[in-house]
């Protein structure tokens, strides 16, 4: 697809720079669609309507307003904070969860770029979404603020491990970090995606991916950083308006792409299940995003379904369940594939 | 060596901090103020500052100049469960002036405390998973709560403060479609507990979360005078609408529920939390019993005319839907009371808090207090 | 136990501090004791084996006009079933009391309520402090001479 927009163009960063700005094309008109989403799923698991009113249909711009409102509502910074901090905060969080779109294979015409070391990228851009949370509790000068901070960064830190490892595994069968190369090695039908290789291994490592990949974007039964009432609203208690609005991009947008990466790497991404049915770099798109939102309706279904763990339950479901499990998924994975 | 490693060690000692929980916070179940000391997320003190809604309840019923007018101000206590705070403060007035009532007006009375009872449970045990973080079971149960105030707005007028129950009877009669609207209202929330204790009361994460936390010994909680739930978590076998003799329960195939320590140790959140589960239904029994026996009659024909007990004083006390509620009454023989105490369940419960979150942390703050149910309405007065 | 027996039992022991008590006729029975020995009453009230009073199910302060303020304590017994009050008069110049919370907790808030609301002085109290009004407020306003002041903080409080 770069090639092609260079030619269209005649410029490499002209068409790099449309390339870079498609993933934003869809975060927005996606993160409006599943917090509208959210909102209706949970209405509906609650025996209520949810919103009706707004736009007309079923209150599908309720959302729409919602960031209206957002944008106009003034921008409150407390007295006692560290400014600077406090404006970069929610960027940085934006940018880790943005900059891990570039490895995302959408199709396969279309990957921000060509990574080699694809998912190491991802894995490694997205922890800055901790310096972000951490400098937002920081910055804030509120004791809640900085609590959750901390509870969001030994979160998160703690949950890449299993996340990595659990990648790892597939990896270790794909013999590459490229995304697109490992859906292509997915291609055909549904029974060549990864998560029936080498089963049940595999499909451990699917589990144990998408239980860390929960507490990676603080969703429920992890949602502890901003576990509202525990500590008021987390490290974003004091951020209003646009940059709160941010933050709330920054979450949607790293749910995406937690099970994007769960699409590309356990589900075969772009792939159709049916083999040539319904494949092609358009339909590509369709099937990743399929993909990607049944994930996303997933872990919203949990959300509204289960009570919050505690911070020390969260610690032990890390270290003590889920690293040691992905160590003997690729220890057996690995034992197979000498054996083989 | 060892000197660098104590430098070290007081290097990395964490300091304490005092954090204000409240009076605005989404956990503290309406204006309370925590002051919370705690080391990282260990809490070390929690002290409890109330009287953010102190509305003078005490100095308006000496002013009042009636004894009924008093009754108003009592719904207005515990704002939750405002027919059980009517019940206590009338049967006192009842007490005092040897009035006894109607058959038909025990029984309303009974069908009316019961369905307040799970009513003041639902937003309990709601607000209690709403803590941590299980959204959905509250609007089940307030869905059917919805149900109750229906009744309750058909048969008085009101949703929340009723003003229904008066000294010697009550304001009026029930309406003609209550005996079949509460059958209704039976039937599903039979259906709805159901439903609460798959999602929530044997869910693996909240027992998790509520089991071995906040553990209140049976003695402690009796030295502490907690009373309802509370004490009944603990253990002890304890329910004055059985023990203190009081109106027509006697009459009804019911049982106290007590805590067992089935999930964890005898007196923590999870058991707190499942008595009053099990409580709902065991209210719902006596109101199909009680609906069933529903005599006809007049509910105004011991309405006294003029009420002016002789001087003498009494302190009743009722199982309310959060425990004792009681009221200490001195009357001087003239028209007004002298003196009105409300011993409120909330205020006395919540005093033992401090006593039972030291060393947890600070999530499982929140699911003490959640526990321990309180109204702050009632505790403030 | 009935009445009559648990004020034996309490004259038994405590003769000379029992200065007037009612048992028959009344709704509650009750016995006014001397203050200076409320607290070994109430020890001896949880502990004795055919008392055990157990819980402290109330605590009122009382005012009852001519410069008399007053405690009401409403015993309850769990083990026992039954129930017993006792009483206690002072005047406002010495309105100092032993403090009960060390034989039940529960009288921690109580009596801080009643120090709040008529300024009955709680001696040996851990930590007496008013509980339902602010800090600075002036005056005790259950009492029942109490004027209510002009204004707090700037702001008018009478209405």
């Amino acid at each position: 697809m770069d090639k092609f927009l260079t030619d269209i163009l005649g410029s490499e960063i002209f068409a790099y720079i449309i390339i870079a700005i498609l993933p934003l094309l869809f975060i927005v008109p996606y993160a409006l669609f599943a917090v509208w989403l959210e909102r209706k799923l949970s209405a509906f698991m609650q025996d209520r309507l949810g919103p009706m009113y707004t736009g007309g249909w079923h209150g599908w711009a309720q959302t729409v307003a919602d960031i209206i409102k957002l944008i106009q509502k003034e921008d409150i910074v407390p007295s006692a904070a560290n400014k600077k901090l406090h404006l970069i905060a929610p960027f940085l969080v934006f940018v880790g969860s943005y900059a891990a779109f570039a490895a995302i294979p959408f199709s396969s015409e279309y990957i921000g770029s060509h990574l080699n070391l694809g998912v190491f990228f991802i894995i490694a851009v997205s922890s800055l979404v901790v310096v972000g949370l951490l400098m937002a509790g920081w910055a804030a000068n509120n004791k809640w603020s900085l609590l959750g901070a901390m509870r969001a960064a030994a979160q998160i830190v703690s949950y890449e491990i299993p996340i990595a490892l659990a990648l790892l595994a597939v990896i270790m069968i794909a013999q590459t970090l490229n995304l697109q190369e490992i859906n292509q090695m997915q291609s055909g039908w549904f029974w060549n995606w990864f998560i029936f290789a080498k089963f049940p291994f595999v499909f451990l490592a699917f589990l144990i991916y998408f239980v860390a990949s929960l507490a990676e974007v603080n969703r429920t039964p992890f949602d502890i950083p901003e576990a509202e009432s525990e500590l008021v609203a987390g490290y974003h208690t004091e951020y209003t308006g646009m940059k709160f609005a941010m933050f709330f991009l920054a979450e949607y947008a790293n749910m995406f792409a937690v099970s994007a990466i769960a699409a590309a790497v356990f589900l075969g991404g772009w792939n159709s299940p049916f083999g040539d049915f319904m494949s092609g770099p358009i339909w590509g798109v369709f099937w990743f995003v399929t993909k990607g939102m049944f994930f996303i309706v997933v872990q919203m279904w949990l959300r509204w379904t289960l009570p919050r763990t505690r911070v020390d339950q969260l610690m032990y479901i890390s270290w003590k369940v889920l690293t040691p499990w992905a160590f003997v998924c690729i220890f057996a994975i690995g034992l197979w594939m000498v054996l083989q | 060596m060892a000197e660098s490693i104590q430098t070290q060690d007081r290097k990395l000692r964490t300091e304490e901090m005092v954090i204000q929980m409240g009076p605005q916070h989404p956990s503290t179940h309406g204006v309370l103020r925590l002051e919370v000391t705690v080391e990282g997320e260990i809490v070390t003190h929690v002290k409890p500052y109330i009287g953010y809604l102190h509305r003078c309840f005490e100095k308006h019923a000496e002013q009042m100049g009636n004894y009924s007018q008093v009754i108003p101000y009592v719904d207005r206590m515990d704002y939750v469960a405002a027919m059980s705070m009517e019940w206590s403060y009338v049967l006192g007035m009842e007490r005092m002036l040897g009035i006894q009532v109607p058959e038909r007006v025990e029984y309303i009375r009974v069908i009316m405390a019961e369905l307040q009872r799970i009513a003041s449970h639902t937003i309990a045990i709601g607000t209690f998973g709403l803590d941590l973080g299980a959204f959905t079971p509250f609007l089940f149960l307030l869905r059917d709560r919805e149900m109750i105030l229906e009744i309750f707005e058909r048969t008085c007028g009101a949703r929340l403060l009723y003003n229904y129950f008066w000294i010697g009877g009550l304001s009026h009669d029930v309406p003609l479609d209550f005996v079949d609207s509460t059958r209704q209202f039976c039937t599903q929330f039979k259906k709805t507990i159901v439903e609460v204790n798959n999602l929530l009361s044997y869910n693996e994460i909240f027992i998790k979360r509520t089991a071995n936390v906040g553990i209140l010994p049976a003695n402690v909680a009796i030295n502490y005078a907690a009373s309802g739930p509370v004490l009944r978590g603990s253990g002890v076998d304890w329910d004055l609408r059985r023990d203190d003799h009081y109106s027509i329960y006697n009459r009804f195939d019911w049982q106290p529920q007590i805590g067992k320590g089935e999930r964890g140790t005898l007196g923590d959140c999870w058991d707190r939390y499942i008595v009053r589960c099990r409580e709902m239904e065991q209210s719902v029994k006596i109101i199909e019993q009680a609906i069933e026996q529903l005599p006809d009659g007049d509910v105004q024909s011991a309405i006294p005319k003029r009420i002016r007990p002789n001087a003498s004083e009494i302190y009743i006390r009722t199982e309310a839907p959060r425990g004792e509620l009681g009221f200490y009454i001195v009357s001087d023989g003239s028209g007004s009371p002298y003196r009105v105490k409300g011993r409120s369940s909330s205020f006395v419960n919540l005093s033992v808090l401090p006593e039972i979150t030291r060393g947890y942390m600070i999530a499982d703050l929140v699911a003490i207090l959640g526990s321990i149910d309180i109204v702050l309405g009632e505790i403030d007065r | 136990m009935s009445p009559q027996e648990i004020l034996n039992k309490l004259t038994e022991k405590f003769a000379d501090a029992i200065v007037e008590a009612k048992v028959e006729g009344v709704l509650e029975p009750y016995a006014k004791v001397k203050v200076e020995s409320i607290r070994e009453i109430s020890s001896l009230m949880r502990d004795d084996s055919d008392l055990q009073f157990d819980t402290l199910m109330c605590l009122s302060g009382m005012d009852y006009g001519k410069g008399i303020l007053g405690v009401v304590y409403n015993l309850g017994s769990i083990a026992k079933k039954h129930k017993f009050t006792l009483k206690i008069e002072i005047s406002v110049e010495a309105a100092n009391v032993s403090s009960v919370e060390s034989v039940w907790r529960t009288a921690d808030w109580h009596e801080r309520e009643a120090f709040d609301l008529f300024g009955i002085v709680f001696t040996d109290h851990p930590d007496l402090r008013r509980i339902l009004l602010p800090d600075d407020w002036e005056g005790y306003p259950l009492r029942k001479d109490y004027q209510v002041q002009e204004f707090y903080h700037g702001m008018k409080v009478p209405y």
